[in-house]
């Protein structure tokens, strides 16, 4: 179930969409956000999807890992489509099933948002399946950087976000390593009532607390000996780079906005 | 030669309040000398691993001093000596700090305001050292043990030290990762001359030393080359170490009455020595 | 209890794109009682084969015959428990399992989860402290104020007090010095020997499964590529570094003194003592001409 799951994951490749600058992408993906608020009608919905669909394109994932990855979202997506067209109750009755009703308002509603939702999933997972987490990172804090001067801990933020990713798989293999370990010991974390799972489940926090500080401790004392002591005077390996492609997606992404406003109903 | 590090009288308890306990190390005096290779051996909790931190002033000292380039370690000139000074850990997931290869041996270099064009050049120059320049940017989680260890290596190395230590950097590994970084470090030493400490209880590795220090309860038990230490015999065993293979067997043999002129250290002379005594007369 | 893997494959993270295909095609048979090891460089599947004892992972092809029980690719498989408390893992730096108040809860939970008294686990529990080397008053400490070795042998305990019967072990003396290394061999060897319990080594030594083990079997890239005893494995050097590896040291050494005096050896020594007493023999035949 976890394998089968994209949402956050990163494939790397060489696409034009994969190439863009990390800082260009995040304030696509926020400005996009923005945006997608703008559609109110059919026309600028089917817009929002047509773009979404060419972005998709663009990145050379494969769509069929897209629908497959995101399978769980969806579900959430068939969720609010129900429950608009449950409790809207504006607009001609379509049709009548018992003690359901269905408007054509809340029809309408529920496709709208349905499809808000599924273009914010794809065009988010986009980001993040194009750019690897610690580009994000590096993204973020160069973006957030003028908030220093409002004493805003932003390298400490990107540091503890780019150490957290760096740990994930490592912890992950060791949350497995762990788990089956209590299973060949008898423990059974899929078996019995709620009181007995949550029961089984302290074995296998204990040991991951456990390591997860003896970890922290060991990575502080190698970072300290390699000089670390704070962002104050540090340079920077990681460079990010700036190119016309960047600021022309951006500009388009204006032009799209604009066109969307004018459509609008 | 000049001298680069020395501990003169140095103590150190985890419980100073508890003066009845055993202090982790105990009145430990030693040096080391420029281009030396030391190894610093004993069984798990002889004190060896506290060494090490005292070293590089993770740990302050009780009593006594640690000198480095024959000046008194402080905490004013605590950041300077640990830029001269490189240290390898026991678990390579724990100290890789990057993203990916590169970022993690730029690391050390970006604490230390190493501009940008600079950096580019020593990170590929390290990694060359350790032969992983064709590792670039690969994450840890796709590394095997020695791989990672060899680029904490190379973190160190980055900064271009006087003095490495390898603080059971093998231990953890495989045969073949231990291989791999004991390689790594005998060709750094032919080529650059770097000072190297390496805490182990691995004979293969001891025996790489031009002198070892023998640990035990916290105090200095022996010191002397690998000859010399490996030639306490059951001592070292009584101790909890081992012994070498070559010497091992020699004992062995004259135990069963095979002749032979005295114990060996390496497989070479103990072959000799079996020829001539035996076979050659 | 038999164990056998037959034509066995297991895929992670199957019909995904970041499957990943661990196994193929691996056969091996081990006998109730028989102490065997399984060699291979990391990477080469052994601790993929080794989750399969139990039922820990289910092979995505093939079979796997566990005694009575078979575990089937594809085939949903229900109370899997009874065969994990037949076979005991001691896996990989065991110490990391540990998460009880103290180290007698520690050992009793793996009993318990079984069904055993909690005074029978408690019985359990105090024999073997003393079986792993450690005094009785550790059982009323904390796990976590022990020495790793120490932690080891609890951990060690832990399983054995599930009373298996067949021991898995992965590389059980990783990361201890050499005289922790040699006492907790010592010990699953005279397990092995006065209880017949059968034993399953996982490891990188060569010098380890030479002294100890009746069978050997090697992984390759996911394949058990080579199988049989020590004695007849470790007499083609040649075909073992096929897959970059080397016989013991001993055996290396027995092959250049072999070839030195021009005279074979009466058999292989997997053992120095063997090799010695081999070596007097020769040299006293010699001085009798």
């Amino acid at each position: 179930m976890m394998e089968k799951m994209i949402f956050g994951r990163f494939i790397p490749g060489e696409s034009f969409v994969h190439k863009l600058d990390p800082r260009a992408k995040l304030l696509f993906v926020f400005a996009f956000i923005v945006i997608v608020f703008i559609a109110n009608n059919a026309l600028t919905y089917g817009l929002l999807v047509a773009f979404t669909l060419v972005v998709i394109l663009m990145s050379r994932i494969k769509p069929y890992f897209l629908i497959n990855g995101l399978k769980p979202v969806l579900f959430l997506m068939i969720f609010t489509f129900l429950i608009h067209i449950l409790f809207t109750k504006e607009g001609d009755l379509l049709f009548e099933l018992g003690f359901v009703k269905v408007y054509e308002e809340g029809l309408r509603q529920g496709i709208f948002i349905s499809l808000r939702f599924l273009v914010l999933v794809f065009m988010t997972t986009i980001l993040t399946l194009t750019t690897s987490p610690i580009s994000i990172t590096d993204g973020l804090e160069v973006l957030l950087n003028p908030l220093k001067k409002v004493k805003f801990p932003v390298h400490e933020l990107a540091l503890m976000m780019s150490i957290a990713l760096r740990f994930i798989p490592t912890l992950m293999d060791e949350t497995d390593k762990i788990m089956k370990a209590q299973m060949a010991r008898g423990s059974d974390l899929s078996a019995g009532s709620l009181k007995d799972r949550i029961k089984a489940v302290v074995p296998l926090l204990v040991p991951l607390f456990v390591s997860a500080f003896k970890r922290a401790e060991d990575l502080a004392t190698a970072m300290e000996v390699r000089g670390y002591k704070g962002g104050e005077g540090r340079t920077r390996y990681r460079q990010l780079k700036w190119q016309l492609k960047d600021t022309l997606i951006l500009v388009f992404l204006v032009v799209f906005a604009a066109g969307l406003w004018m459509l609008r109903g | 030669m000049a001298e680069i590090l020395s501990l003169n009288a140095v103590s150190f308890s985890y419980t100073p309040d508890e003066p009845e306990k055993r202090k982790a190390v105990d009145t430990v005096s030693f040096s080391i000398q420029r281009g030396e290779w030391i190894a610093i051996v004993g069984h798990n909790g002889s004190g060896k691993s506290t060494m090490a931190k005292l070293m590089n002033g993770l740990l302050v000292p009780t009593e006594g001093d640690i000198r480095f380039n024959q000046e008194v370690l402080t905490e004013h000139n605590l950041w300077d000596v640990r830029s001269q000074m490189g240290m390898v850990f026991q678990n390579p997931d724990n100290q890789f700090v990057g993203a990916t290869v590169q970022d993690d041996v730029a690391f050390a270099l970006e604490n230390n305001g190493v501009p940008f064009e600079e950096m580019v050049g020593r990170v590929h120059e390290a990694l060359q050292q350790v032969r992983m320049d064709g590792f670039l940017d690969h994450e840890p989680h796709h590394l095997s043990g020695g791989q990672k260890q060899r680029v904490a290596i190379a973190g160190a190395l980055a900064l271009r030290p006087k003095l490495l230590i390898l603080d059971e950097s093998t231990s953890m590994l495989d045969p073949q990762g231990r291989q791999e970084v004991l390689q790594t470090v005998m060709q750094l030493r032919e080529e650059t001359g770097l000072t190297v400490i390496s805490i182990t209880h691995d004979l293969e590795e001891a025996m790489l030393a031009d002198r070892v220090l023998f640990m035990n309860d916290g105090k200095k038990h022996a010191e002397g080359t690998p000859e010399q230490i490996f030639a306490l015999g059951d001592e070292l065993t009584a101790l909890g170490l081992d012994l070498p293979f070559a010497y091992k067997l020699s004992r062995l043999l004259q135990e069963n009455g095979v002749a032979l002129q005295g114990q060996h250290l390496t497989e070479e002379e103990l072959v000799n020595d079996i020829w001539t005594s035996n076979f050659n007369k | 209890m038999d164990i056998k893997l037959q034509q066995v494959a297991y895929a992670y993270a199957q019909g995904t794109p970041f499957e990943k295909r661990a196994l193929f095609d691996v056969n091996l048979a081990i006998t109730s009682g028989t102490y065997q090891a399984i060699i291979g460089h990391t990477g080469s599947g052994k601790s993929t084969v080794l989750q399969h004892f139990n039922a820990l992972l289910r092979p995505t092809a093939g079979q796997v015959v566990l005694g009575s029980r078979v575990i089937e690719a594809g085939k949903k498989q229900k109370n899997l428990k009874e065969v994990r408390q037949k076979v005991g893992i001691v896996f990989q730096f065991p110490e990391h399992q540990l998460f009880e108040e103290t180290v007698l809860k520690d050992i009793m939970f793996g009993p318990m989860n079984f069904g055993v008294s909690a005074e029978q686990a408690e019985k359990r529990a105090r024999e073997l402290i003393t079986l792993v080397g450690l005094p009785d008053s550790v059982l009323e400490k904390s796990p976590f104020d022990l020495s790793g070795g120490q932690m080891r042998r609890v951990a060690i305990a832990g399983v054995l007090a599930m009373q298996p019967d067949v021991i898995v072990l992965d590389e059980p003396t990783a990361g201890l010095d050499p005289r922790g290394q040699r006492e907790i061999m010592d010990m699953f060897y005279a397990l092995h020997k006065e209880r017949g319990l059968t034993t399953i080594l996982v490891t990188h030594s060569m010098e380890d499964a030479a002294r100890y083990a009746d069978e050997i079997a090697i992984m390759h890239e996911g394949r058990c590529v080579l199988s049989g005893t020590p004695t007849a494995l470790f007499s083609d050097v040649e075909r073992l570094r096929q897959y970059r590896l080397e016989v013991p040291r001993l055996v290396a050494f027995q092959h250049k003194i072999e070839q030195l005096i021009g005279q074979k050896f009466p058999e292989l020594s997997l053992t120095e003592e063997q090799f010695a007493k081999q070596l007097a023999a020769i040299t006293k035949a010699g001085e009798r001409l």
